[in-house]
């Protein structure tokens, strides 16, 4: 089965990319942008079907390997 | 002594590493990070570079390659482990020095000569240099240096600040801040002072012909503390 994941930074923590991309939607006539946060999107293919298992596999590849606890926070689809 | 530099795929500083290890007196060998076992070492050097092509965050597949867990085990038994640039961000990754080093506060590459504070000598990386401040390179794009509130005060407490940016006379405030690093920080201990990684170059900086020879003194004190 699939499993999608979400990286993202975690509030508060300094996105200069996201800002950059804000700053250049601004620029481009988009004036309504007021932020912007950029993250990372994975998709996983795994060989389980039970999905609650799947999940949890994932969630451990996350804590160890995909998002860095310290700056960002992950969220399985 | 015997140094031991693990090479990467990406590594780009290894040879460097090397060259400056064996003037100052180490029998220094290379270790390729698929390899399990390091040689007898009484330190391990991670040096700069784009290990794995800096995928996914920087350092962080070089913190479970192969060769990882011995370095682990070395750092954890005491042994001395230094972390240069992307070594450092590796030494992150793994957990062995807290916090991250993030992109650059403002986008750019760094490539520059900078000024960094010794601000701990109570360690064998730093113990009999005379010199407060060094003239060191630096090139980078991630060494914007984050830790939560709770690390911090853990790092300021502990004394882990090893050396900050600043300008010639010892200055380490913001405006001499090159990345946007946390309070300077350009490089840090492990709470025991057996573990060091930072981002500024010392391997660059040994030949008074060249760059400059504040690097030399890092290298000697390193040879004469161990």
């Amino acid at each position: 089965m699939k499993v999608k994941v979400i990286v993202t930074l975690k509030n508060g923590v300094l996105d200069p990319q996201g800002k950059a991309i804000q700053q250049t939607l601004n620029g481009m006539a988009f004036n309504n942008v007021s932020e912007v946060r950029q993250g990372k999107y994975f998709d996983i293919e795994i060989n389980e079907s039970d999905e609650s298992k799947a999940k949890s596999q994932v969630e451990e590849m996350c804590k160890k390997l995909l998002a860095n606890l310290v700056i960002e926070d992950y969220k399985i689809l | 002594m015997k140094s031991s530099v693990i090479i990467f795929p990406g590594s780009n500083c290894d040879r460097d590493m090397d060259v400056a290890l064996k003037k100052f007196g180490f029998d220094n060998q290379m270790v390729w990070h698929n390899d399990v076992k390091i040689p007898k070492s009484d330190l391990i050097v991670l040096p700069g570079g784009f290990s794995y092509g800096d995928y996914l965050r920087c350092g962080s597949i070089a913190g479970k390659s192969r060769i990882i867990k011995s370095v682990i085990d070395f750092a954890n038994s005491g042994g001395l482990v230094l972390g240069i640039c992307n070594g450092f961000q590796i030494l992150t990754e793994t957990g062995l020095l807290p916090g991250i080093l993030q992109q650059n506060k403002y986008l750019n590459f760094i490539c520059k000569n900078v000024f960094v504070k010794i601000k701990n000598k109570e360690n064998k990386y730093f113990k009999k240099i005379k010199k407060e401040v060094l003239e060191l390179h630096i090139a980078h794009n991630e060494g914007n240096y984050f830790c939560s509130n709770d690390e911090l005060k853990s790092i300021e407490d502990n004394n882990q600040i090893a050396v900050t940016y600043c300008d010639h006379e010892g200055n380490d405030d913001e405006k001499n801040n090159p990345n946007g690093a946390l309070k300077n920080i350009a490089g840090i201990f492990n709470k025991d002072k057996n573990i060091l990684g930072m981002m500024p170059h010392p391997e660059r900086m040994i030949d008074p012909f060249l760059s400059g020879e504040d690097g030399s003194l890092f290298f000697e004190n390193l040879i004469e503390s161990l």
